[in-house]
């Protein structure tokens, strides 16, 4: 009952984005309950047309686009969901460490943070991909450092107000380690402004991930991606075939919904308005 | 201030031309024995090592590969061994002249817009601009393309599917052929400028000076006019300078859904082909151009800005 009154009790825009991510969601955890086919199966003719026998037709090789889009939303969300936590373990250590140790290793990590954020984030993945090629934890490794870095700056800049704290000091006169005082005294504060960052990044890492498994960087089959999805099936636009549209939008669908929901879950949090 | 944000800016080129060189070399393994497979020769690997010239030490490499690249000498392509000085020089016009298009069409629509909506907000055009916007920067660049080319190449059947640009083309035929993806650049890079103008200009008109206008009763031209403008014009130097860098590399995915023989598309060919050399320069090329505009955004915003320009 209490979830059913906060959920009427949001602007349409968050109720929209909230049931879109719910929806997702459901696809991505029952995925093997329900697709009606496998995610490499080929089970038609190429390109069946949308809404006939397959719901959203075939492939540009007979595969049942229904089915690749749920396991594709597995893959994909469960990708994104490991990068985005990996960038915002790795961003939020260094960026704690940068805070309570100040100094010269403040000083270097920001400078090299500085540096790294500076480059254009598609052509530095490009780059490392071309060079270690496109195996699974290659492309969390490099997507997670990317998106680390901005993680960074707002680690150290949360972790730098509570590092002033009182309560922070006297952690220190009795003599408690620098491991203690960032798990046990900074990670709790800082939780609440990095959980809200966390919709927004991974918003960021799904766009990047869809953009590299488009280039054909990304997932490699028989794993589904939406991305690779467009890309296969891009040549039928040429015969009025509107398959590549299809995984297109869900991609689309999903950024937007998470974008709902983060808009208003940060104004909620802020009690800022638009407005003030 | 200038001083040190210059030196940054050039500090960052040196370390993504280290990046690209020294970095690539160490992910990616031995070339050679990559390139003819671990059945090659001893002898064969050792002919290649010289020829590529891995038998000298790296920072030797490195400081030759920058010294040969700022002279315009970027190497050969380990595929078709073509120079990729001449490949990156054929492309680049073609790349620059998309991206400026693009950025003709966007920047003034994108900043009217975006001040519209700030003057007026919370009014019907202010939602339907902040929808349209928050959609625009949410969906990924390709969704905006093919719908583009499902609409006006397909259904209507008014524009070419595929920007396949030649140099022989007068200045009419380029804009006609490379219509869609200038269009779909600047949908792309449209709602993004729009919603950091809006974003700015709002920022600006809660100020308290503003404020004080309105309370002393100056007429909203006026305030606009005397008080807004110009201190609206560091922000939105800035927005303009950061979405053209954004505009310089989102031609990537752009080039590669119409075929467009930009430097873009070069690169993920190479990327595939694992033709490290293309893959370095270009990389370089897309790099230097954002950090350089990245740069550009700081330094005018300083110096638009009295106290920033005065500041210590």
């Amino acid at each position: 009952m209490g979830l059913l009154k906060l959920f009427w009790s949001l602007n349409w825009g968050a109720r929209f984005g909230l049931l879109i991510v719910i929806f997702f969601s459901t696809c991505a955890i029952f995925a093997p309950w329900l697709a009606p086919y496998g995610q490499s199966q080929i089970v038609g003719d190429v390109w069946e047309p949308l809404f006939g026998k397959f719901v959203f037709g075939t492939d540009q090789i007979g595969r049942d686009m229904l089915s690749m889009l749920i396991y594709g939303a597995r893959n994909m969300i469960a990708l994104a969901l490991l990068t985005t936590g990996c960038a915002f373990g790795l961003g939020a250590l260094l960026g704690f460490l940068a805070a309570t140790m100040r100094g010269w290793v403040d000083q270097v990590l920001s400078r090299f943070v500085d540096m790294i954020i500076s480059i254009p984030t598609l052509i530095f993945a490009l780059i490392v991909l071309s060079a270690t090629g496109t195996a699974i934890p290659w492309l969390i490794t490099v997507i997670a450092i990317i998106y680390a870095m901005p993680v960074f700056r707002i680690a150290r800049a949360v972790a730098m107000d509570i590092e002033v704290m009182d309560y922070v000091e006297a952690a220190r006169l009795r003599g408690e380690g620098l491991w203690w005082i960032m798990r046990e005294e900074i990670l709790p504060n800082a939780m609440t402004p990095l959980a809200a960052e966390f919709g927004l990044r991974f918003c960021f890492v799904f766009l990047l991930i869809s953009g590299l498994s488009f280039l054909g960087l990304g997932l490699q089959p028989p794993l589904a991606d939406w991305g690779a999805m467009v890309r296969g099936n891009a040549d039928g636009i040429a015969w009025g075939y509107m398959h590549p549209l299809v995984p297109a939008a869900c991609i689309a669908l999903l950024t937007i919904g998470i974008n709902l929901v983060v808009d208003t879950a940060v104004q909620k949090a802020s009690g800022l308005r638009d407005d003030q | 201030m200038l001083l040190k944000r210059l030196a940054l800016g050039i500090l960052t080129l040196v370390a993504i031309s280290l990046l690209i060189t020294l970095g690539v070399e160490a992910l990616s393994g031995d070339v050679c024995t990559a390139m003819m497979g671990q059945m090659a020769s001893a002898e064969k690997v050792a002919a290649c090592h010289l020829q590529l010239n891995l038998n000298v030490p790296m920072h030797e490499r490195y400081l030759s590969w920058l010294w040969n690249f700022m002279q315009g000498d970027m190497g050969n392509a380990l595929t078709n061994h073509r120079s990729v000085s001449s490949l990156i020089g054929n492309r680049i016009g073609n790349t620059f002249f998309l991206a400026g298009l693009a950025a003709l069409i966007a920047v003034p629509l994108a900043l009217t817009l975006g001040v519209i909506a700030a003057l007026y907000r919370n009014s019907f055009f202010d939602r339907a601009i902040s929808i349209v916007t928050l959609s625009g920067i949410s969906v990924p660049d390709f969704f905006i393309a093919y719908i583009l080319m499902a609409v006006f190449a397909v259904w209507l059947g008014i524009l070419p599917a595929i920007s396949n640009l030649d140099q022989s083309m007068d200045l009419w035929d380029r804009i006609y052929i490379s219509a869609l993806p200038v269009l779909t650049l600047t949908v792309a890079v449209s709602a993004h400028m729009m919603r950091m103008t809006r974003a700015a200009i709002v920022n600006l008109l809660a100020s308290p000076y503003i404020e004080m206008a309105k309370l002393k009763g100056i007429s909203p031209s006026r305030i606009i006019i005397k008080h807004a403008l110009p201190n609206a014009l560091s922000p939105i130097i800035q927005v303009v300078m950061l979405n053209l860098a954004w505009l310089v590399v989102g031609v990537v995915i752009v080039e590669v859904v119409f075929v467009y023989p930009g430097l873009g598309a070069l690169m993920i060919d190479a990327v595939f082909l694992r033709d490290m050399p293309i893959v370095q320069a270009t990389a370089m090329v897309f790099a230097s151009v954002y950090v350089i505009l990245n740069l550009l955004a700081d330094i005018l915003s300083m110096l638009s800005n009295p106290r920033l320009r005065h500041r210590n």
